[in-house]
């Protein structure tokens, strides 16, 4: 017994050794850039920050943003830079811990940095906000989805160039009404995708007097049928239905409506917009509405981009590079019309100017999100999803 | 009370669904008190088996209705092939062990043959033909019950019916009775015992293929994992019923089927499973061993 103690005991200080090795080393990283900014910073030297997780179990979320970033300001320097000053990229890790997160913010802030790209996620992103509003820096993020970020007005030095995680919804509940549907019944699988897209569309239908919502339930996803959520679909007297989930319940879903005779529109999201989902439902999927990511594949700012991580990293880009590519060019784009990085200029260029990105043309509204980016609506026609909206 | 009735047949094509499924689960448990987890598998393979057979005539352009007979044939044949074999390579060896090895090796089977699907066939959902006909007379019913449902009610009864006659009246059901009741009494009287258990999972995955045929056919798709979740509440069913008992399992797949379609229809089906889970709690506290289970001291 006394032998076992000791053993958990030694586990125990391995572990914590270990931990304290963890740390310093990342202290040591983070030390370095930092360091390096404030010893080269001259005059004409245009600081883009770049924070999100650069190390730890995400940083394959944060690192296409440094590529993108070094790349468009490659790309920029190349053209002569920035009214004269040549862009230099400076990473922070926040490792996309808050903790972290205002941590990085300090240092930018410090530094003197005026223009950030970042952070990666919505929690991290929201700690360290009221830093850089109190130092007036310009904040945009590829990736932080969190809807109150923009929406709650509180950060006004905040832009995104991804769509938030209600714009979906959003879309969906405004095509819903475009095709004239008066009652909807939300439909999703339980799951933090699905229940979370039918929350939002619950809570837009709930805001809209022309629009209301009879029914909203979740289905056991994998249940071997759903005739009773049928029926009751058929019951509540619904004009449309809308799914939040993936492809193989709303097969199921369509495919008992369809052969109770409930020729209702079926309206779905990300999920479902997706080639087995027809291949699977055949002959129901038909007129099936699905809404999906806007394709920005044939882009030419983009197509560039993604030449340019190969030929320079040997690889195709990681998730969010092309939003991040985006932003860096919008953020230099406002400090170039504005003239300096003077806050205000830079939030003016930013919400008034249209700039030409990876994403498509795109400027900012009056919260920080991207006006252009987003989603687009699809139905399935012969066997194929073709974009209707 | 339209609902009501809608609710209710949804309710009795779910049971019936349980049901099919539920029988070899307890038969199997009747005869060598083992909880064949490999059970829900068979139900799988035996779907896949009729989409294999189902496609091959399609292209050879053979008439509906003898697609789905032929489907589900070489089905029951393929699938009776598995439980054979899986008996054989998983239980018969341990039958001498202590009760946990069995229980292990029939978890490590369902694995094993979950993944080998996975691999041999795809792990994408699959469109699964509608192999069972639109029959002319039920049009006027449609939005109450479909073809297909009636299809799966019917073949449920049928098969519980033939069942219960099999084992009442011939020499094989005898025999199985007098296995389940004590199995050395059963060999000293010159029952070939082992004979006996290979039969009776011959049966019991037979009826899960001809379940995992109609069902796939009446949903339209399957995948490798589609038996996990069947073949749990078919087990809830056959817990509920009383495990070991026929006629139990047969009610109790038809209990489950109604509480989650009335759960669904008159609550939320949000709360469909705690509606299920909360019946087989309640049933268990007061009829420990099921709805039709007979009280016996138990081994465990």
């Amino acid at each position: 017994m006394k032998f076992k103690l000791s053993l958990i005991a030694l586990c125990l200080a391995m572990v914590a050794m270990l931990a304290a090795c963890g740390g310093e080393e990342k202290k040591a990283e983070e030390a370095a850039p930092a360091e390096k900014a404030a010893a080269e910073q001259p005059a004409a030297k245009l600081v883009l920050g770049v924070a999100g997780a650069h190390s730890g179990d995400l940083a394959s979320y944060g690192l296409p943003s440094v590529n993108a970033a070094k790349l468009a300001a490659a790309k920029i320097n190349a053209a002569g830079g920035v009214n004269g000053a040549m862009v230099e990229v400076v990473a922070q890790d926040d490792q996309c811990k808050p903790e972290q997160a205002t941590n990085a913010a300090t240092k930018m802030l410090s530094d003197g940095v005026k223009i950030v790209l970042g952070h990666i996620c919505s929690g991290a992103t929201k700690a360290a906000l009221p830093i850089y509003l109190e130092g007036k820096i310009v904040v945009m993020s590829p990736s932080a989805t969190n809807p109150p970020l923009t929406q709650s007005g509180d950060y006004p030095n905040f832009f995104r160039t991804i769509a938030p995680d209600d714009a979906q919804a959003a879309l969906e509940v405004d095509f819903a009404k475009s095709i004239g549907l008066k009652k909807v019944a939300i439909i999703h699988d339980k799951g933090d995708y699905g229940k979370g897209f039918a929350t939002f569309c619950k809570q837009f239908v709930d805001a809209d007097a022309d629009i209301e919502a009879v029914l909203f339930e979740g289905v056991t996803p994998g249940a071997v049928d759903y005739s009773a959520v049928v029926q009751k679909i058929k019951g509540s007297g619904a004009d449309g239905v809308i799914f939040g989930g993936y492809h193989p319940e709303a097969s199921k879903i369509v495919t008992g409506m369809r052969k109770k005779g409930l020729e209702i529109p079926f309206l779905s999201d990300d999920g479902v917009k997706d080639d087995t989902f027809i291949k699977v439902a055949g002959k129901y999927a038909e007129g099936v509405y699905a809404t999906g990511p806007k394709d920005f594949s044939s882009n030419p700012i983009y197509q560039e981009a993604v030449a340019a991580h190969k030929a320079e990293f040997g690889s195709d880009p990681g998730p969010f590079f092309p939003e991040a590519y985006s932003a860096a060019l919008a953020l230099l784009n406002a400090v170039k019309v504005a003239g300096s990085t003077d806050y205000d200029a830079v939030m003016n260029a930013l919400h008034n100017s249209y700039v030409d990105t990876a994403v498509g043309k795109i400027k900012f509204d009056a919260k920080g999100d991207a006006e252009g980016v987003g989603f687009s609506v699809y139905q399935v026609q012969d066997g194929k999803y073709a974009e209707v909206k | 009370m339209d609902y009501f009735l809608e609710l209710f047949l949804g309710g009795l094509t779910r049971g019936s669904i349980y049901a099919l499924i539920a029988l070899g689960y307890t038969m199997v448990y009747g005869i060598i008190e083992l909880i064949n987890f490999a059970h829900g598998e068979i139900y799988m393979i035996g779907a896949f088996t009729g989409l294999i057979v189902a496609g091959l005539l399609t292209m050879y352009g053979f008439p509906g209705v003898s697609i789905l007979a032929i489907a589900v044939v070489c089905a029951v044949i393929w699938a009776a092939a598995y439980g054979y074999t899986i008996e054989k390579v998983a239980y018969k060896p341990l039958r001498g062990a202590q009760r946990l090895s069995p229980l292990i090796s029939a978890i490590g089977m369902s694995i094993f043959l979950q993944n080998y699907v996975m691999l041999a066939q795809t792990s994408d959902f699959l469109p699964f033909p509608e192999l069972i006909p639109h029959f002319g007379f039920m049009e006027s019913m449609g939005s109450i019950m479909s073809s297909s449902e009636l299809v799966i009610v019917l073949a449920t009864i049928s098969v519980c019916v033939a069942l219960t006659l099999f084992i009442k009246f011939t020499k094989l059901g005898k025999a199985m009775r007098a296995t389940a009741q004590n199995r050395k009494m059963a060999m000293l009287v010159g029952i070939n015992v082992d004979m006996v258990i290979s039969a009776t999972f011959v049966i019991g995955s037979s009826l899960a293929a001809v379940g995992g045929v109609l069902i796939a056919s009446h949903i339209g798709q399957i995948n490798y994992y589609i038996g996990f979740i069947a073949g749990i509440k078919a087990f809830t069913a056959a817990v509920l019923g009383g495990i070991g008992s026929i006629p139990g399992a047969m009610l109790g797949a038809l209990v489950l089927g109604l509480t989650e379609a009335f759960a669904t229809g008159y609550v939320s089906s949000d709360y469909e499973d705690v509606f299920a889970f909360m019946l087989l709690v309640l049933i268990l506290i007061f009829r420990p061993s099921g709805i039709m289970g007979k009280e016996k001291a138990q081994k465990v």
